[in-house]
């Protein structure tokens, strides 16, 4: 099954890795890909970018094999193929990283990487010392640190993307296909992912590199496609396109100010922290945030950003510490404590611990503000609740075609906003937001960030993770640095700049 | 679940209006049900000489065998709902069944359970059966928010201790002489009246109600709804409560209409139950599911039941044949929301 005969393959003749000409797919209702055409040649970097919804997974999982076109050609190495599987694009030299993690928890490292490949016994049973003897070399070779016994429930999530990419490259394929990759990552171990990929440029392999971060696009890429509504837009060398192009590309408009912070007169303390720790996770954590004020919480992934929100929540109650808001004393021991102090919490995770994705916009965006009101003798005030959810998803722009549309089946902009308005419903004046725009594309990015900015301006308090270095420092009144569980620092808007905030977030 | 996420797939939908009135789950069921009471007539005609549908007698009996399964189905829905399971209703109904009975028994009767305790109102038996209920499902609601034991487990041990404490109750003696007017709960349509009336309670409750929002948004993604600020444990104890009391009511029902109360009644509802469900469209992962369809799908098996009876068909085969139509239920089912997710 596996691909023997990469050793003595031929060398590569000079040509395409795979040419797409053509393609149309159409799902029930919607043009999903419109005479998209794409090519990749070997040894380089192809980044496809365009706002969530443009096309370009669709492309991806064509080439990939999960869908097939409706119409147009595939070529292979100049060969016509037609893909049945993704089992099929991997035995044609196609690997592809997937952006939803697709490991099994409760096998080790090893057993997921070699999984349908592994080496046996004379008596059919799986050989483990060759087994975790190739996953030792595998990772020796790409300078990963990981024990290949390890559970993988046990690893961090960004180790779990690099046991992905490491299983991805041990099948030795022609073809990668990356899926914003680096959405979990750190910046260590994006640099790392990098010297990997400059490896397999080297060695002669195509990658396929999906992104929304543009500053990935000018260190990795060699070329970029771009795609809007299901439309090829076209193809640049990536040394000598500029940001703005590609984001008129991606948008079709301009897109002029994309973190719009105004300043805002800085009110009273709303939120005070002091000390609160949460054993194993984190300790000592002390800060003020004020009426008006954005904190941005910058730090590694791991640092505990995302833990301290959850503490202050109520969703993981604190070990030690205290918590003051308007100056009072408060115990929070659920997030319906939580709440009713004013508080809201956007979480990181929208799939996991966000939308109800099989539930419709309504629902979704209602069920937090039913805790606290709209309720009389049991029965829902369905009247004016439903009012106020449709003033929202016109005041937030969430593009559906109504209310009763099933979140999943929006773009991840807008379920995020559905979030954003199941929050705002509640009426919060203190919002923590985990990583409000992971993940979503361009143009939503920019109306959450004016839509944030604008709520500070009304007087709300804004503590905001982000691990989006531009994010943090354009958004943010002052900025606090989380390292292994404890805060290293705090930096003033005037003073914040990117190596600032990486000395205290790397100590 | 899928790997593949659609929402990343299609361009975003406000650019292409397709607005178009989606088809309710349960019409499709609905049409089943038909489908299947005309085949049963056509195959009437051709095999009896005589019509399957036209027999006043016959439509009631369809429902009546089936209204204490529906009661419970009513309750084991919600549970489903919430992405959970109830193993233990069959058992609860014989308890429940023993308990009430042994508070209707009459003074004519010389070996009554309690003999200082005969020619009680019938508010007492029918108290004792719901309280029993209730407290089964307080015990299965409370083990399985506060311990986090899987609801199949915690359900199992209650389904297997509720059976036994039935046979335990009278010493595995059935409890008869039954007073008429606990025996009138289970005369004529009163048991499916029983069974529409909390269907239509249930039915409100689901769709209008914050109790019903929020047991969805618990099956949709339990972790969403804590940090939305329900309490989820004290929900879930609210909804196993519910089944349980449910149980108890069709305990109450069933010793009802045998004028007796015996160890062995209910074994193996909680099973026809959750099909009533799963019929209907609820989907065992959770957050999907309407008691319209759970109604219906309890009267496919009434109909199904009687069909088979009235061809002279051995029973053997209506097991065979309701066993299929439930695996048939959950990939028509699955068929269902693939498509619904294509939008």
């Amino acid at each position: 099954m596996q691909r023997a005969d990469t050793i003595d393959r031929a060398p590569e003749p000079v040509g395409y890795l795979l040419e797409v000409e053509h393609v149309r797919k159409e799902f029930p209702g919607v043009m999903a890909l419109d005479d998209v055409s794409f090519r990749l040649r070997p040894g380089t970097v192809h980044a496809l970018m365009g706002e969530n919804g443009a096309g370009k997974s669709t492309l991806m999982k064509i080439i990939a094999g999960i869908f097939h076109p409706d119409r147009g050609s595939f070529r292979i190495k100049g060969q016509e193929v037609r893909l049945d599987s993704p089992l099929h694009a991997l035995q044609h030299g196609v690997a592809m990283i997937h952006q939803e993690l697709n490991l099994m928890p409760f096998m080790t490292v090893a057993e997921n990487i070699w999984i349908r490949r592994e080496p046996l016994t004379r008596l059919g049973f799986v050989n483990h010392r060759e087994l975790n003897r190739r996953t030792a070399e595998l990772f020796t070779r790409l300078k990963i640190a990981i024990d290949p016994e390890t559970e993988v429930r046990d690893l961090s999530v960004a180790n779990r993307q690099m046991v992905e990419i490491a299983k991805a490259v041990s099948y030795d394929s022609d073809v990668l296909i990356m899926d914003e990759p680096t959405s979990a990552l750190t910046e260590r171990e994006v640099h790392h992912l990098f010297e990997i990929i400059r490896g397999l440029k080297a060695a002669g392999r195509g990658i396929v590199y999906i992104t929304h971060k543009m500053n990935e696009l000018f260190e990795i890429a060699d070329e970029v496609s771009v795609f809007r509504d299901g439309q090829y837009i076209g193809t640049r060398a990536a040394a000598a396109v500029t940001r703005d192009e590609i984001i008129r590309m991606m948008v079709g408009r301009e897109i002029s100010q994309m973190f719009p912070k105004e300043d805002v007169p800085i009110g009273d303390v709303m939120l005070s922290v002091r000390d609160l720790c949460l054993d194993g996770w984190f300790r000592n954590v002390s800060f003020d945030l004020h009426a008006g004020e954005i904190l941005g919480v910058a730090g590694l992934v791991g640092s505990g950003r995302s833990n301290v929100a959850e503490t202050i929540f109520g969703v993981s109650p604190a070990t030690s510490g205290n918590i003051r808001i308007r100056g009072e004393d408060v115990r929070i021991g659920s997030p319906h404590a939580a709440m009713a102090h004013g508080l809201a919490f956007l979480t990181e995770d929208r799939k996991e611990t966000g939308c109800f994705l099989i539930l419709d916009v309504l629902a979704n965006m209602q069920m937090a503000v039913l805790t606290r009101g709209f309720v009389r003798a049991g029965m829902v005030q369905s009247g004016p609740l439903t009012r106020q959810c449709e003033e929202m998803q016109r005041a937030l722009r969430v593009k559906t075609p109504d209310l009763h549309e099933m979140v999943l089946n929006l773009s991840g902009g807008n379920q995020q906003k559905v979030l954003i308005a199941r929050w705002l419903l509640t009426k919060p004046s203190i919002l923590i937001l985990d990583e409000p725009t992971r993940g979503i594309d361009v143009g939503a990015k920019a109306e959450i960030h004016r839509l944030i900015t604008q709520l500070a301006g009304q007087g709300v308090a804004v503590l905001m993770i982000s691990s989006e270095m531009p994010e943090v420092l354009g958004m943010s009144d002052r900025v606090m640095v989380m390292h292994e569980g404890r805060v290293t620092g705090f930096l003033d808007r005037k003073d914040a700049d990117q190596v600032k905030v990486m000395e205290l977030a790397s100590q | 679940m899928s790997t593949e996420q659609i929402s990343d797939v299609l361009p975003q939908v406000a650019t292409r209006p397709r607005r178009r009135r989606r088809m309710p789950a349960e019409v499709s069921i609905l049409l089943v049900l038909v489908g299947i009471a005309l085949a049963f007539e056509a195959l009437g005609w051709l095999f009896v000489g005589q019509s399957f549908l036209f027999n006043k007698q016959r439509l009631v009996v369809m429902i009546l065998q089936v209204s204490v399964v529906g009661i419970i189905a009513v309750g084991v829905t919600q549970v489903i709902i919430t992405g959970g399971i109830d193993l233990s209703s069959g058992s609860v109904v014989g308890v429940t069944a023993m308990m009430a009975a042994s508070l209707a028994q009459t003074s004519d009767f010389a070996r009554a359970v309690y003999p200082s305790l005969t020619d009680l109102p019938v508010v007492f038996p029918i108290a004792m059966g719901l309280i029993a209920g209730l407290i089964a499902g307080l015990i299965n609601g409370s083990l399985i928010a506060y311990t986090g034991i899987p609801p199949f487990i915690a359900t199992l041990g209650m389904m297997v201790t509720a059976r036994g404490f039935a046979k335990w109750y009278t010493r595995g003696q059935p409890v008869s002489m039954l007073s008429d007017s606990y025996a009138f709960i289970g005369t004529g349509a009163n048991p499916v009246i029983t069974f529409l009336a909390v269907a239509l309670i249930f039915h409100v409750a689901l769709r209008y109600t914050r109790y019903g929002k929020f047991t969805y948004a618990i099956g949709a993604n339990v972790q969403a709804a804590r940090v939305s600020g329900i309490d989820v444990g004290r929900h879930l104890i609210k909804v196993y409560a519910i089944a349980g009391l449910l149980s108890g009511l069709a305990g109450i029902v069933t010793s009802a209409r045998a004028i007796s109360g015996q160890a062995g009644m209910g074994v193996m509802y909680e099973l026809d139950a959750i099909a009533a469900a799963v019929i209907g469209g609820t989907s065992l992962a959770g957050g999907v599911g309407r008691m319209t369809g759970t109604v219906v799908g309890t009267i496919i098996l009434g109909v199904v039941t009687s069909g088979f009876t009235f061809l002279r068909i051995d029973a053997y085969y209506q097991e065979i044949v309701k066993g299929m139509i439930i695996v048939a239920a959950v990939i028509a089912d699955q068929y269902r929301q693939r498509k619904r997710r294509r939008g």
